[in-house]
């Protein structure tokens, strides 16, 4: 049987202002029909370029194949080389032969046109429908990707629905003409990991429905392990390891292949043991981390909540819950994780302390001393004693900047360090962070990701702080990446006793790094507690939903029963006479407590 | 939306009160006395202080301030210093020539300006687009007052086609009405352009791409709407920019327009038509940038519902 799609000696070049750069070198590969095969691999792997290749929308990018064919299989049974293929011959095939599902759903939807006409004008193209046709077919189509009340939808806007949402009719879109082969690029990775688990479940039913192929791009070997029948593994643009999915993660032969999936952080690794401890890199095995020695906190937050109010022609519409009543501590050398979804008020948590929002009640504590009301003094100290590392790297730094110029600043503006001390001290905290005195001349740009958060990681130490937030710290980074900068920020914490707030929605690496772990939803603490008991003995809902929508790498203990649902997260944004319910959180265990109150409504 | 035009309308208010003190203020820092001037240079200094009175000039700077800015609200503006007339005569009589001036050159600069735009980033890097933005650059270049010197000397010195001057057929419209445009057609080309360009690389764009749509539907259903989000407000500014041209281009054609008109009062020192016709420019700029507003608002429609 001649399989969907043959992909031989691909090579693929992108022009630059010297010589073309190629950037895949003489890659197989195969797909047939009812197939999923994952593409695995780190950012300038190829793995996206693929993809435009096959769809030939890299056309529009710059990028040109320069060698190999593309063998499709088309529904007449007809094949055809698309490396080689006219623009209208393409123009015909995608749609209804090949479909695509892009990373950014914020992004990939047209802003200005509603979502109806969205899908339905590659209906009426495809399918020869007249407008209403088209429209109720478009209706149908959000039907099947389970979007609840379809006709409303249909008039929506895209930025009236949320990331998950818009997936969805991302999906819809893709499917709309039934294609044969579905490419599905990072589908989930801006997406939140319960409704990660629903669009995954939501692609392998439709894939069984239809017996469609599917490429399915993605660095995450968990989504790999959950979807995938073959597995090709890329790196630099080379195709270094090719097998089934069992094959692939029960005996990896390419030393890349192994160093990607050691680096996976698995959840439930640590549930044996109490304390956090670093990833294994290259056969090194790192002590648990055992650095809570004081039992006084460095910060300590009572009752915080921090609203915004919503106003509509000057009058005041409702409040968004963004934190409500979140009462936590953290002593020195711990690390707590604040973990939740999107709007779960876990980032405006972290941003409230360092005055980033105001809250509207509550008190917080450093070493004991009440800082809430900012003052000149009290906003010194606490810019100097809590840091902050930021989700992106690059955001975070001032491009026009060097890197020690950046690194140096808290030491003058807080008088730690002027002139020559301040220069020494820039290279021992770059050496510190695994990089070379010489990257103090280097400007952001000249840096990779992971580089760049060290770089971070750096600049917040230089005021020698004793506690330190990050937001989100390694969610922009590649596997490998993350797992450095984790044990990083591990090693760190046993050398200075540094206290973390560890805010993150990865909750295998959560599992990794902290001590204990507040768990966060519409706004208020749902569950907070020492990690294992709160990962190993889940005691509220949503925890235990959160825990099981986490992907498993492991294609062993894939579960295509799971039971999900498809609803949406409760706005925190309420009316004025409608303040949420909180009561105080009971304790069930040692230092282990839960909300036993309704939250939201479901919960 | 209405409440929407209400919050905007109001939010005007400031802006107008502060322009009226700067304007005011700005007119009485210039050097000389407009008493003396229109009194002559026989008068007595009894003569002056009473034309100084009529005139309002009398009293704090403050004072003088709020006389005049409560005469304006209730739409008396005085008489012109040199002629006589009711400024809202002399200024009634010039309005709607320039208007008509200004709406015919950002009609066409805009249409004509979107239109180039647009095709040169449909073909970027061809010759077509190429030749685009050297009409472009030129536009922005050439001055407008040097521009319309040459077209009088070729197309009615020359020729013969065209009145050098002057106002009432269309064919006086033709040449002021091009020079005056011509600098906003040319900005306006040129960021189109970008903006199409920009929104050519746009996710959305691309997933309209997967669909199977034509070149011709990706470009104008789903690129030229988000180009043009941009574009609307750069139109508003362009107005401002076109308000000022024609205060030059009116000399040039001897248009009876306001441009000349603020040329002619200022040399003559003529406060209360310079006063009242500056407030007018800067009403119609702020209603205009209240337009563009809400042309973006449904334009975009997260402006429009949220």
């Amino acid at each position: 049987m001649t399989p969907l799609l043959d992909i031989t000696d691909l090579t693929v070049a992108f022009a630059t202002d010297g010589a073309p750069v190629t950037v895949i070198h003489g890659l197989d590969l195969a797909v047939a029909s009812g197939e999923t095969v994952a593409l695995v691999g780190e950012s300038g792997s190829g793995k996206s370029v693929t993809s435009l290749a096959i769809t030939r929308l890299l056309d529009y990018t710059g990028g040109r194949i320069s060698g190999g064919r593309i063998a499709y299989t088309d529904a007449q049974g007809a094949v055809q080389d698309l490396a080689a293929a006219t623009p209208q011959t393409m123009r015909a095939l995608r749609g209804p032969e090949i479909a695509m599902v892009f990373q950014e759903p914020m992004t990939s939807l047209n802003p200005v046109l509603r979502v109806g006409e969205q899908i339905a004008e590659a209906v009426r193209l495809h399918q020869g429908l007249d407008e209403a046709a088209a429209l109720a077919e478009a209706r149908r189509l959000l039907a099947r990707v389970r979007i609840a009340d379809p006709d409303r939808q249909l008039r929506r806007y895209p930025f009236e629905l949320s990331g998950g949402m818009r997936q969805r009719v991302m999906i819809a879109m893709a499917l709309s003409c039934r294609p044969r082969l579905l490419i599905a690029d990072e589908p989930t990775t801006a997406l939140d990991v319960t409704v990660q688990a629903q669009v995954l479940r939501l692609l392998r039913g439709l894939q069984a429905e239809t017996g469609m192929g599917m490429i399915f791009i993605t660095h995450d070997m968990g989504v790999v392990a959950e979807l995938a029948d073959r597995v090709a593994v890329m790196q630099h643009g080379r195709k270094v390891e090719d097998g089934s999915v069992g094959q692939i993660f029960a005996a990896p032969q390419h030393p890349y292949t192994r160093a990607l999936l050691a680096a996976v952080p698995v959840l439930g690794a640590l549930s044996g043991q109490t304390l956090p401890r670093p990833f294994d890199i290259a056969g090194t095995k790192l002590p648990p981390q055992d650095t809570v020695r004081d039992e006084t906190p460095v910060l300590e937050i009572t009752d915080l909540v921090t609203r915004f109010d919503v106003r509509r022609n000057f009058r005041l519409r409702g409040r968004v819950h963004a934190v409500e009543q979140v009462s936590l501590a953290v002593r020195p050398g711990e690390t707590l994780a604040l973990v939740g979804e999107s709007g779960c008020g876990k980032s405006t948590t972290g941003r409230s302390v360092i005055g980033l929002e105001t809250p509207t009640s509550g008190m917080i504590r450093l070493d004991g001393d009440d800082i809430t009301r900012s003052t000149a003094a009290s906003d010194r100290r606490l810019h100097r004693e809590i840091q902050f590392v930021f989700q992106d790297p690059f955001a975070s730094l001032n491009p026009r900047l060097t890197v020690g110029f950046s690194i140096a600043e808290p030491m003058r503006t807080h008088d730690i360090a002027h002139g020559a001390e301040a220069e020494r001290r820039v290279h021992d905290l770059l050496a510190e962070v695994g990089l070379t005195p010489e990257h103090a001349q280097r400007y952001p740009h000249e840096l990779s990701g992971g580089q760049r958060q060290r770089v971070c990681i750096a600049r917040a130490l230089a005021s020698e702080p004793r506690l330190i937030i990050a937001d989100e710290a390694v969610a922009a980074l590649d596997v490998s990446i993350r797992a450095q900068v984790v044990n990083l920020m591990m090693e760190l914490q046993r050398r200075r006793g540094l206290a973390m707030l560890f805010i993150s929605h990865d909750m295998a690496v959560v599992e990794r790094v902290s001590h204990r772990v507040a768990v966060m939803y519409l706004g208020q603490i749902v569950e907070i507690g020492p990690r294992q008991a709160v990962f190993t003995n889940p005691a509220h809902a949503y925890t235990a939903r959160l825990l099981a929508a986490v992907p498993v790498p492991d294609p062993a203990r894939r579960d295509r029963s799971l039971d999900l649902d498809d609803s949406e997260v409760p706005s925190p944004l309420r009316a004025l006479s409608d303040p949420p319910i909180v009561r105080p959180l009971i304790e069930i265990g040692p230092d282990h407590f839960v909300a036993r109150h309704s939250v939201g409504g479901r919960y | 939306m209405l409440a929407y035009l209400a919050r905007r309308l109001g939010g005007t208010i400031p802006v107008l009160v502060a322009v009226s003190m700067f304007v005011f203020g700005f007119v009485h820092a210039l050097p000389g006395d407009p008493a003396r001037l229109q009194a002559g240079p026989e008068a007595s200094p009894a003569d002056i202080a009473a034309i100084r009175t009529e005139m309002g000039l009398d009293g704090s700077i403050v004072e003088q301030y709020l006389r005049w800015a409560g005469n304006t609200l209730q739409l008396k503006l005085g008489r012109s210093s040199k002629t006589r007339q009711p400024v809202a005569q002399v200024i009634g009589e010039r309005f709607m020539p320039t208007l008509w001036l200004t709406v015919v050159a950002i009609v066409w600069s805009t249409v004509v300006g979107i239109l180039i735009g647009v095709i040169s980033g449909l073909n970027r890097g061809r010759w077509i687009d190429r030749a685009g933005m050297v009409l472009a650059i030129s536009g922005v270049s050439f001055p407008g007052f040097w521009l319309g010197l040459l077209m009088i000397g070729l197309f009615s010195v020359r020729l013969g086609w065209l009145p050098t001057g002057g106002y009432g057929t269309w064919q006086h419209f033709v040449m002021p009405s091009f020079c005056l445009g011509v600098g906003v057609a040319a900005v306006m080309a040129r960021f189109t352009r970008s903006a199409f360009v920009e929104a050519m690389g746009e996710d959305y764009v691309r997933t309209a791409r997967m669909k199977g749509l034509s070149e011709r539907v990706v470009a104008w259903k789903h690129t030229l709407r988000n180009a043009l989000i941009p574009v609307i407000t750069l139109s508003g500014l362009q107005f401002g920019f076109l308000l000022g041209g024609a205060i030059v281009i009116e000399t040039v054609f001897s248009w009876p327009g306001l441009g000349r008109l603020l040329v002619d009062s200022v040399s003559f020192r003529d406060y209360p038509v310079i006063q009242a016709e500056i407030m007018l420019f800067s009403i119609e700029f702020v209603m205009i940038n209240l337009i563009v507003d809400l042309l973006y608002a449904a334009a975009n429609p997260e402006i429009r519902l949220k």
